[in-house]
This record gives C-alpha cells, structure tokens and sequence, in this order.
C-alpha cells in the first residue's frame, strides 16, 4: 500500500478548512499537542501540519488564483527519514506513511533541512520535530464508520478538493482520477518521488475584455432616456 | 539558511582539532623541525582534543531535546550526521592510545599504527561534517563536492597554523611548518575561491514553477497563509544582502587567507616571532568561523520558493 492525498488544484477554494481539522485532531492524536505561541499576541505562531498558500498565475486577464495546500508529501524516497541520526523518523514499510516517533526525536532540525516541501516543523515546546500523520490513528480505527477512516482534512474540505487512497492500486479512485485529470507531483526533478498528487487547474476560456460595441442611433437615444428617467 | 552560533563554534574549533591532531601526527613521524619532545606532543594533542570535545559538546547546544542525543549514533548506516559522531567517538580512543604511548615511550610500531589510524579517523571526521550538508538536495550552494573538499581544507589550515604557533613556542626549526602551513592554507584559499565562484551562477535549481507544478505561465506567491512567522520562516528565511556577502568575501580572504600568509613572512624572516605566529592562528580561525557564517548565511533552501523566492 502507498497511502496518500489527491489534491485538486482547480476546486480549492482556499478557505483553510483542511488546515483547521487537522489542528484539531492532531492536537489531541498521537504527534499532539501543537504547540501555539502567542496565540492572542502580537506575533501569533505556531506548529502546523498543513499550510494553504496563494498563488496567481499569469497575468491579467489571463490570470488565476491558485490556492495551494501543502502537507507531508509522504515521499517514496524521503531524504528526511535517511538523514535521520536518531531513527526517529521512520517510513513504514506497510502504508508508506513517514512518521516521526516523538520518543527517539532529539530536535536537531536536520530532516527539516532535507525535506523540500517544508511539511516538518519544530515543535518549540516539546523540542520534538513533528508532521503529518496522515491521520494514522483515525484511517484503521475500528470504532468509526468506515466511510469516516479518512484524514481529517479529506473529510472537511467543503469543496471535495481533497482524496484519499492507496496510489498502489491502479484501480483506486486516487489512482484513477490522477490518471484522468493529469496529476503532478511538486518538484519532482529532486527525486523523492512524492506520494502526494495535484491536479492542474483547468484551462478556462478567456473572458473578451473589449469595450462593448457601439448599438447605433437607437441604442444611445434609449441610453440618453435612461438617464433622464428617474425609475 | 538561519546561522546558529553553536554550530559554527562547532564546525570551526572540532575542524581545527582534528587537523591539528592529524599534522601533529605528520611532524611526529617525520621529526619536522628537529622534533618535539613527547611531552610537547602530548600537551599538543590534548589541545587538539579539547578543541574536538568542546566543539562536540557545543553541537549540542542547538538540539531542542538534547536528552535523546545519545541516540544519534544508531543510525550511522544513512545518516552522515551519525557517521560524523561515530567516526569522532571512535577517534577519541584511538588519539589516546597514541599519546599514551608517546608518554610511556611504547614501541615505534605501537605509536605509529595508532597515529596513523586518529590521523585517518581525524579525516574522515571532518570529511563526514561537510558531507552532513553536501548531502542535502534541498541546498544546491551545499549540495557540491566542493563542501567537504573545503571543510577539510579550512580545518587543516586551522590546524596548521596552530601547529606552526606550536613550533615557534618549543623553539623548533620553523621552516617546514611555514612550508607546511603555506601549502595548506593556499589550498583552503584556492578551494573557497572555486566555491564562491560555483555558487555564483544559477545553476539547474528548482523554481517557482516546478515547486508548484504550475510550469504553463509566469507564478507569483499572492499570501503566505500565515499570519506572523513559522519554523520554516525562522530556520530558512535567512537572506543576507548582495553586498554584505561581497564584503564578508573579502573578509573571509583577508583575514583567513592573506593575513596568515604574510605572518608566515614574518614569523620565517624572524626565524620565531611568537607575536606573528598567534596573530596567524588567530586570523585564521576568526577567518574560518566568518567562512562558516557565511556558509550557512548564503545557503538557500528552496523551501523559500513556497515563500515568495522565484528561484534558489
């Protein structure tokens, strides 16, 4: 099994919904607490597994914003479990989920410095380097209905912007919908082969941004009574 | 890439040990000078490996929950950060039993093996430290082979240079130190400038487009998404200006290259001058640890091109 994310590009609406849920859940999961400083202060900070950019892509008029969540890419060759001293960072052979086992972590901020997608912060409380679970201690819970054994952000997101599954199976509606739409991993010329996929945002018609053409005589006779009418 | 203190203390004092231990070996061996007494030889590798130890320990100093550091030797199979303090661990016991037997008069062959084998281990140490960010992808001013070469090269100047102070202080025939030290140190030189000059051009570096798989038009970061700053702000945003680099450059050459090399003038034409030859050691360390600074000041992480950087 390779678990991961598909993230669509084109129906993100950047509300940081997927980034709410998994504060929420990871707080109190197995990595938690994240850690906050300064929440109601001045320079508000704090431990994040998913981070939502925005970017605007080409220029006016054919620009688009694209809002951009980032989370652990969950890569199949992941520098930050190999540069690892302490074996803290760990892959799992059965899922592929890179976790990071607080335990053994002695905060030394070099996997941080191996990963290219920025998804590993210090947690400066508990000087343990933390990241996305995946949710691993909600996707095999046995007590939850099985459509809910999914990663908190997957089952927030209002826009269905965000899929989870087994990138394993050519089958799956991952792989699948990956296949259909062109998925991309991010960065992929630095070989760490992400898990995690985007998918592009489409190609719109461009909008005419031409001044209307003119109606004529009655069209400027009917716009010149318009403007004397009070309705 | 954010400098942290400790790590440069680090890399420059356990650099500066192990090439002082390692030439030390080389003067011992070969009786440069006329040949320091063992006790000289003894109190010189103690400071070699004081310098190694109070480096080791001041790594620690940036570890966020250094009561797991004993750990970090269990991963010496991937890890260069844990082949690095495997290697200098299992140099410390070698290092003593050379000593010990340049104390206790062992035989030659005992003394030999044993300086030979902390002079390699001394080598690989150092080595392993470059390698530590030569290794990384995500850094392409580290990810050359140039940081290793230069890693090593700067440690051994160190090292020489504390040496040459070494022999003016025991009233030794200084010539081959000065020879030694010139070879060393224009070669630290030498390799900098090469690295300053890689570095210089952009290379085939991620951006802005590959980072967010957007490659058919021009992309420009609109908001961050965060409100003050994060971990990845505070550890990678580190920019230094242009300018201040240019400067710093110049430093670096004048302070860790140029002014040894003229004390190197000084100290052959006096034939002695302990003055110049503590002026030469300390030059070249300060040169060594604003090199290092800068080192870590230039590195640009492209983690950056998801805050803001068109480029790395």
């Amino acid at each position: 099994m390779r678990l991961g994310l598909v993230i669509d590009l084109d129906v993100c609406v950047g509300c940081h919904a997927c980034a709410i849920a998994c504060k929420e859940w990871n707080a109190s999961g197995t990595i938690g607490p994240l850690s906050d400083y300064q929440p109601y202060g001045a320079e508000p900070s704090g431990v994040w597994f998913n981070r939502i950019r925005h970017y605007e892509m080409d220029e006016y008029p054919n620009n688009k914003t694209v809002n951009f969540p980032m989370s652990c890419m969950h890569c199949e060759d992941a520098d930050c479990v190999t540069v690892c001293p302490t074996g803290a960072s760990y892959k799992r052979a059965e899922d592929g989920i890179v976790l990071i086992d607080q335990d053994k972590c002695m905060g030394c901020n070099y996997c941080s410095w191996a990963c290219p997608y920025g998804a590993r912060e210090l947690d400066r409380s508990s000087g343990t380097m933390k990241k996305c679970t995946l949710c691993v201690d909600r996707i095999y819970d046995q007590e939850l209905p099985v459509e809910e054994r999914q990663p908190s952000c997957v089952l927030t997101c209002p826009a269905h912007a965000r899929m989870f599954g087994d990138f394993d199976d050519p089958d799956s509606a991952v792989s699948r919908t990956v296949r259909e739409r062109g998925g991309f991993p991010l960065m992929p010329e630095l070989n760490y082969n992400p898990t995690n996929t985007y998918l592009p945002p489409r190609r719109k018609p461009v909008i005419p941004v031409e001044t209307q053409p003119k109606g004529g005589l009655k069209e400027s006779i009917k716009q010149f009574a318009n403007k004397l009418v009070r309705r | 890439m954010h400098p942290a203190f400790s790590v440069i203390f680090f890399t420059v004092a356990s650099g500066a040990g192990f090439g002082l231990f390692s030439l030390l070996f080389i003067a011992d061996t070969f009786k440069l000078g006329g040949g320091f007494t063992p006790a000289q030889l003894v109190i010189g590798g103690l400071v070699a490996m004081s310098l190694i130890v109070f480096g080791l320990l001041s790594s620690t100093f940036h570890l966020a929950n250094p009561k797991n550091a004993w750990r970090a030797f269990s991963r010496f199979r991937t890890s260069w950060l844990s082949r690095e303090g495997v290697f200098a661990v299992v140099f410390m016991p070698l290092a003593l039993v050379y000593l010990a037997s340049i104390w206790f008069e062992a035989p030659q062959w005992l003394r030999e093996t044993f300086g030979f084998l902390s002079a390699v281990l001394a080598w690989i140490t150092v080595f392993s430290t470059g390698m530590i960010y030569a290794c990384l992808k995500t850094i392409r001013q580290w990810n050359t082979p140039l940081v290793p070469a230069n890693y090593l090269a700067l440690g051994y100047a160190s090292g020489s240079l504390l040496l040459l102070l070494g022999a003016v202080v025991a009233g030794l025939d200084t010539l081959p130190f000065i020879a030694m030290s010139a070879l060393i140190v224009s070669i630290a030189a030498v390799l900098k400038a090469i690295y300053y000059f890689w570095i210089r051009s952009p290379g085939l570096t991620p951006t802005i487009n590959t980072a967010t798989g957007l490659t058919r038009a021009k992309v420009k970061l609109l908001d961050t998404g965060h409100t003050h700053g994060t971990f990845l702000t505070q550890e990678f945003g580190f920019q230094i200006a242009r300018q201040k680099a240019g400067l710093l450059k110049v430093v670096v050459f004048g302070l860790g290259f140029a002014l040894p090399g003229l004390m190197l003038v000084w100290v052959f034409n006096a034939q002695g001058g302990q003055a110049a030859a503590v002026v030469a050691a300390c030059a070249g360390i300060a040169g060594a640890a604003v090199e290092r600074w800068l080192f870590f000041a230039e590195a640009r992480h492209v983690v950056n091109l998801y805050h803001g950087a068109q480029r790395c």
